[in-house]
């Protein structure tokens, strides 16, 4: 393992600011994989440290194929951790949303321009990346209908679902979307939470990288085959919203099945404790993300169903 | 007519509600042209603010002057303006991000939806921001290369210094005025100031050039101030000075600064030694359009652009 430095620049207060990846092996650039871009993707990072250990474990093993090499970063965005916010710590910016990037831009645009220069080289990227919804998903791989995606490669990741979306009006600023534009194979792989640590989780999104690097030859490792992947359309995830405010009770979890007309949640008043609205399920299928906040909006969207699915 | 375009229930005893005025005439054949004006989409941007007091205030003035509708919607992100964030509190995702929105989305697309369906339709929609809290802005329009014939003259109405023409590939394609555009309704976005400040001088001219537009538009029967004519700027004409240090930025021009290549923009210091780690140097010569405001800056923070000569 080698620890390379990417990208340095000046901070007004803070000294240098330097992000780091690790290379691991040597020769053609196979994969590459990004981890945490925002200061509140502590489940990001972690996955990536627990993805480092193992990889640095391979590697003493011999087990990185001969002519491959992997590049890992853990994170772009330290600072804005250390600093407990979640957008660039100086003037609120997504580096996430700043791609393809410009090198004499401001310095989110500057680092996704430099971070895009070196991670387009590979054939494969992987970034680990948070839902645009506060709650716990069911993890996933997320690729985007680019055309230049590929569902067959997305299944050797081995995870229960990959889902396709269509290009929202942010992705083209992603990370995801510039990749693919420019010939890497870019996967999103997502993992049950992003503000907190779920463990369980984190380690099956390890395992699902080392299986797709070992399947793709990169890497040897024995791992257990996983899943084939049931591949949806984000058009078959339901919204379900809350038709009024207030404390959210949780009663439906993610990964679990419901059928129509199932009691999902309950929403409190919060001033008298009584109920507001029962939110029912409106089809059957697979609970796919729910909401975490403990009080909602009117409109909120608590729940995502997989719709007409069974476990 | 106050009208309640979007209304979510908050999640204690409040409702999220987002108002417009409609302003007509009293007796509506059905054939008057619709001007929107919309205004803090961004919490922080407060230009627009006195805008549509002064711009509703002028049109009840001569009510009967008035020959078609005009829509007034103040405050897109009430939540935001309330708490002095620029975006959507909670989500904190960007209002101006998630146009045309969703009915089956979260709060931010929802609303985005209800109201992108209301102003879809009208003639011409007007979006008025203010700078974010680190530039300061001479006013100006803002507005896509795809459909310059149509906006242009609308642009030249508005009395701003400057109309920069984008290259549409380079606009949010999830802002108001990208999707009004896309399904054509044509809207243009005007910028000035700076955020959490209110302007006068700015916003009155900005009130003048919408009194023009009315009149452009034959919905205004009296006469406004003449516009002024505005420099027309593409992007290639657009010169940009960022920092190649991390400092305190202590500026030496200021906006409507005359420069030539060469000219002292400003330095940036370091605090702790008492040093000038840059001079920061125009590289082009022109007309400062835009300063830092805000000094706390870091390396390619925007420090200021240059519209070149030569663009008039």
């Amino acid at each position: 393992m080698n620890k390379e430095l990417l990208f340095t620049m000046n901070t007004s207060f803070r000294g240098e600011y330097e992000i780091h990846g690790f290379t691991y092996g040597h020769g053609e650039k196979a994969a590459c994989i990004v981890g945490a871009m925002r200061g509140n993707e502590y489940q990001q990072l972690y996955i990536c440290s627990l993805l480092a250990e193992k990889l640095s474990e391979i590697e003493a093993k011999g087990d990185i194929a001969s002519d491959k090499q992997l590049l890992l970063i853990p994170t772009l965005n330290y600072s804005s951790m250390n600093a407990g916010k979640v957008k660039w710590i100086s003037d609120d910016s997504d580096i996430n949303r700043s791609f393809p990037g410009n090198h004499q831009g401001t310095a989110t645009s500057r680092i996704a321009a430099t971070i895009l220069d070196i991670a387009k080289e590979y054939s494969y990227g992987i970034q680990f990346a948070s839902f645009y919804l506060h709650g716990e998903l069911v993890p996933h791989i997320r690729m985007m209908r680019t055309g230049k995606e590929s569902n067959s490669l997305a299944n050797l990741f081995g995870m229960p679902y990959v889902v396709t979306g269509m290009n929202r009006a942010f992705d083209a600023v992603t990370l995801n979307y510039n990749w693919q534009e420019l010939g890497t194979q870019a996967f999103s792989v997502y993992s049950k939470t992003t503000d907190w640590i779920d463990d369980e989780s984190a380690r099956v999104a390890v395992s699902s990288v080392l299986r797709f690097l070992t399947r793709m030859g990169i890497i040897r490792y024995d791992c257990h085959g996983g899943y084939i992947s049931s591949i949806i359309s984000e058009d078959e995830l339901v919204s379900v919203k809350s038709d009024s405010a207030g404390f959210f009770r949780k009663i439906a979890e993610i990964n679990t099945e419901i059928k129509r007309g199932e009691l999902m949640a309950e929403i409190i008043n919060p001033m008298d404790g009584k109920i507001k609205t029962q939110i029912v399920a409106p089809t059957d299928g697979i609970v796919f993300f729910v909401q975490d906040a403990p009080m909602v909006f009117q409109n909120t969207v608590c729940y995502k169903i997989i719709k007409r699915l069974h476990q | 007519m106050i009208e309640t375009v979007v209304s979510v229930d908050l999640m204690i005893e409040e409702k999220l509600k987002i108002k417009k005025n409609r302003l007509a005439p009293d007796i509506l054949s059905g054939d008057e042209k619709r001007l929107c004006i919309v205004s803090g989409l961004y919490g922080d941007e407060l230009q627009g603010q006195y805008i549509c007091y002064e711009i509703i205030r002028k049109i009840k003035e001569d009510f009967d002057k008035l020959k078609g509708i005009v829509d007034v919607y103040p405050s897109l992100n009430p939540l935001g303006l309330d708490s002095r964030t620029r975006y959507i509190p909670d989500s904190d995702m960007d209002m101006n991000q998630l146009f045309p929105g969703s009915k089956t989305g979260a709060v931010g697309e929802y609303a985005a939806s209800c109201i992108f369906d209301d102003i879809k339709g009208a003639d011409v929609c007007i979006d008025l921001h203010s700078s974010n809290i680190f530039l300061h802005e001479v006013p100006q329009v803002r507005l896509n290369d795809d459909n310059v014939d149509a906006l242009l003259p609308i642009a030249k109405c508005l009395n701003t210094d400057m109309i920069w023409i984008h290259p549409s590939t380079s606009v949010l394609n999830g802002s108001l005025a990208y999707a009004l555009n896309k399904t054509g309704t044509l809207s243009l976005v005007i910028e000035s100031g700076t955020a959490f400040r209110i302007n006068k001088k700015y916003c009155n001219k900005i009130v003048d050039g919408l009194l023009a537009l009315m009149n452009f538009m034959g919905i205004w029967d009296k006469e406004s101030p003449k516009p002024h004519v505005p420099s027309i700027t593409n992007d290639k004409d657009m010169v940009y000075i960022n920092s190649e240090s991390s400092g305190i930025f202590i500026p030496g021009v200021n906006l409507y600064d005359k420069v030539n290549i060469g000219d002292e923009i400003g330095m940036i210091v370091d605090v702790i030694t008492g040093s000038v780690e840059e001079v920061v140097k125009a590289s082009a010569n022109g007309m400062i359009c835009s300063i830092r405001d805000y000094p706390v800056i870091e390396e390619g923070s925007l420090i200021a652009r240059i519209v070149g000569d030569g663009n008039e």
